[in-house]
């Protein structure tokens, strides 16, 4: 239908759109886009947020000048005897273990939830086994850093209370110290984000499988289509808008995953993430300038992602 | 190629009988209509055959094998569906060469069969298009294209014309009886359209709740319908019923359906006699009631009076709105001068009336013959 203009008594002055706004967008301004600047202009700083981070250059030293915070933050963690040195040192640093993170956690979120959604889809009691499959989410991520210290805990000699070490002895093998073991304590870490937020990409992938019509289907499979095929070339092809905005929701969350590795390794033992480092700086090592850089490097890290979700969804609007 | 068979099929959805003991034997080559209103089950038949439900009781068999227990790609079928089911995410070419993929045909095979199929549909310009960039005519032309690429021995139709508009529905009802003539193969098309089922088939199923009603050519189903609701069903507009009595004065037997009786016809006394007495069902198509004017030659005219309701000028035809104690409706010569509220004497063409005895099955009382 042509939408046609609007006849002129029922349109509104040039104030009243802006009007209605005032609210929101005082409280973003306050809240959100004046943090935002001046964060941006901390990161230039000291420590004290009074001089200039060039100030913080020493003798002999590499120096960015006014970047300083941004070296710091960049390559501070980067161990620069040799290639291999800085390459060993980066996948245990806190951008390393970021990008580990990412991988490991978005794609096992997305598709254990794929499998869930399909496996859970017209079963006699799909809303109780969501509603299973989801509860995770409604711990608080400190909770659930609680929970899974437990089941990772490393004992004593004597005593085992981590079930998985529990196991571990009972069929006669050494107990493990999941969460010291650098590598294996990332990998661990990302296994109790992923079992938090695997749900919550079921329940949405679900609702999109839901979306695809029955006779599709139907009309796949007397082409001479089976089940794995059906999934594989139709139902994913045709939900793929959904995946890809859970991937970039999925990346923007894990970017900013801070909680998990705060309760449970407090970023020792090579588990260091964005997020918890520009804490580290911020709160413990009262370096507001280190810590605000950290935090322009996460924030430009986040906003392809968030580019890519604000243009999926706007094309999402105009199809309706 | 090949014949299918429904043996004893019977479908339960929970308490919902949809199917009950259903039996239709089609021959090979054949264009078999299953049609009947809404929640007949004739869907349900087609989706048994494409093997998308199973079924409760039976055996469906396509040749001469049984094939209950084969998964729908493994049965050689292909399904045109009532929303065309095209693959969005696929062009046409890959839409109609998807089941082909599937079973491993050789690339430079499938080409030549996509536009061979795309040739004879008149869609070969379309082919690198996606199908939400088609409309509603084109899309179900591909979507019997990717039906027709696959050689199938036995094509499903699942009211595939009802979502076209009604210009669009006459002229691809003609295609698809060529499409038949050219590729001498099994047809089953569903439809609730009596109109799409005389004109396409070459036999009629008629069905109602799940029970196989009449299977015939569709000119036996018109001329001879087994019971009233067969009467009823096939043929627009549908036939006049009146409730009546067959009563006999000497040797003559006449149908008195209170506000006028009209004589049965010397040559079906023997037909009726036995039944004088009875209450029965009087039927007469709209077509064989007649203007006293124009009544063609050499028919069994009876005479009734009538009072004119409503008339409706066709423009080769007028359809009147007759009463005679029941309302109902005749189709008479456009000539035909008869004005709202006029008494009017219309003829009943005795040649062709159906009576229908209620004493067995009151709801869908069969024919006298």
């Amino acid at each position: 239908m042509a939408s046609r203009p609007v006849p002129k008594i029922m349109k509104q002055g040039k104030f009243a759109p802006w009007f209605y706004l005032a609210p929101a967008l005082i409280l973003m301004f306050f809240f959100i886009v004046y943090p935002m600047f001046n964060t941006i202009g901390l990161s230039f700083r000291d420590s004290n947020g009074e001089g200039s981070a060039a100030t913080l250059c020493k003798e002999e030293q590499a120096c960015w000048g006014v970047f300083e915070n941004y070296r710091y933050a960049l390559t501070g963690e980067i161990d620069k005897t040799s290639i291999s040195a800085a390459w060993k040192s980066f996948w245990i640093s806190s951008f390393g273990n970021t990008i580990k993170w990412i991988f490991l956690m978005v794609s096992g979120t997305v598709i254990i939830g794929l499998l869930f959604a399909k496996l859970v889809d017209g079963i006699k009691h799909e809303g109780l086994a969501k509603a299973i499959l989801f509860m995770p989410m409604a711990i608080s991520f400190v909770g659930a850093g609680v929970i899974w210290k437990f089941v990772y805990n490393y004992g004593t000699q004597r005593v085992q209370i981590g079930i998985l070490n529990a196991i571990i002895t009972a069929l006669g093998g050494e107990p493990v110290s999941f969460l010291t073991a650098t590598g294996l304590n990332t990998i661990a870490l990302v296994v109790v984000g992923t079992w938090m937020w695997t749900g919550f990409c079921m329940t949405i992938l679900s609702s999109s499988l839901k979306s695809v019509p029955e006779e599709i289907l139907e009309a796949a499979r007397v082409d001479g289509a089976n089940e794995w095929h059906v999934f594989t070339r139709i139902i994913i092809p045709i939900i793929m808008p959904t995946i890809i905005v859970v991937i970039t929701t999925m990346v923007i969350n894990v970017l900013k995953q801070f909680d998990i590795v705060y309760v449970m390794t407090g970023g020792n033992f090579h588990t260091d993430v964005i997020a918890n480092r520009m804490y580290t700086e911020m709160y413990i090592n009262y370096n507001t300038g280190r810590g605000t850089a950290i935090a322009v490097i996460l924030i430009m890290a986040v906003l392809p992602f968030i580019y890519i979700n604000i243009k999926r969804f706007m094309a999402q609007e105009e199809m309706r | 190629m090949a014949s299918v068979t429904f043996k004893h099929i019977t479908k339960k959805f929970g308490d919902f009988t949809a199917l009950d003991d259903l039996n239709i034997d089609i021959i090979d080559k054949e264009f078999l209509v299953l049609v009947g209103p809404s929640g007949c089950g004739k869907t349900t038949a087609l989706r048994c055959l494409a093997g998308l439900e199973e079924v409760s009781d039976g055996e469906v068999l396509i040749g001469d094998k049984v094939v209950n227990d084969i998964p729908p790609k493994d049965r050689d079928i292909a399904m045109v569906f009532q929303s065309y089911a095209l693959y969005p995410h696929m062009s046409v070419y890959d839409n109609m060469a998807f089941g082909l993929k599937l079973r491993h045909i050789p690339k430079d095979e499938i080409e030549r069969r996509v536009e061979e199929s795309a040739k004879t549909l008149g869609i070969e310009h379309l082919l690198k298009r996606k199908p939400r960039e088609l409309s509603g005519g084109q899309r179900q032309r591909v979507a019997v294209g990717r039906a027709i690429v696959r050689e199938p021995k036995v094509f499903l139709f699942d009211e595939p014309l009802s979502n076209l508009d009604a210009k669009l529905r006459v002229q691809t009802r003609a295609e698809i009886s060529k499409l038949h003539h050219r590729l001498q193969t099994t047809f089953i098309y569903v439809t609730h359209d009596q109109t799409e089922a005389m004109t396409m088939a070459s036999r009629i199923a008629v069905m109602n709740k799940g029970i196989l009603q009449q299977l015939d050519t569709p000119q036996t189903l018109y001329d001879k319908p087994n019971n009233q609701f067969v009467a009823g069903f096939i043929g627009s507009p549908a036939m006049n019923f009146f409730p009546a009595k067959l009563k006999k004065e000497d040797s003559t037997l006449f149908a008195d359906c209170g506000a006028f009786s009209v004589k049965i016809p010397d040559e079906k006394f023997s037909t009726y006699a036995p039944h004088a007495g009875k209450e029965v069902i009087f039927g007469i198509r709209p077509e064989d009631v007649h203007n006293p004017e124009y009544v063609p030659v050499g028919i069994h005219a009876a005479p009734v009076e009538a009072k004119v309701e409503v008339t409706e000028l066709m423009g080769n035809e007028i359809f009147l709105y007759l009463v005679s104690g029941a309302s109902y409706i005749a189709r008479v010569d456009p000539r035909t001068r008869f004005t709202f509220g006029q008494h009017v004497q219309v003829m009943f063409n005795m040649d062709n009336f159906h009576i229908f005895d209620p004493s067995v099955d009151k709801e869908n009382p069969i024919a006298i013959r």
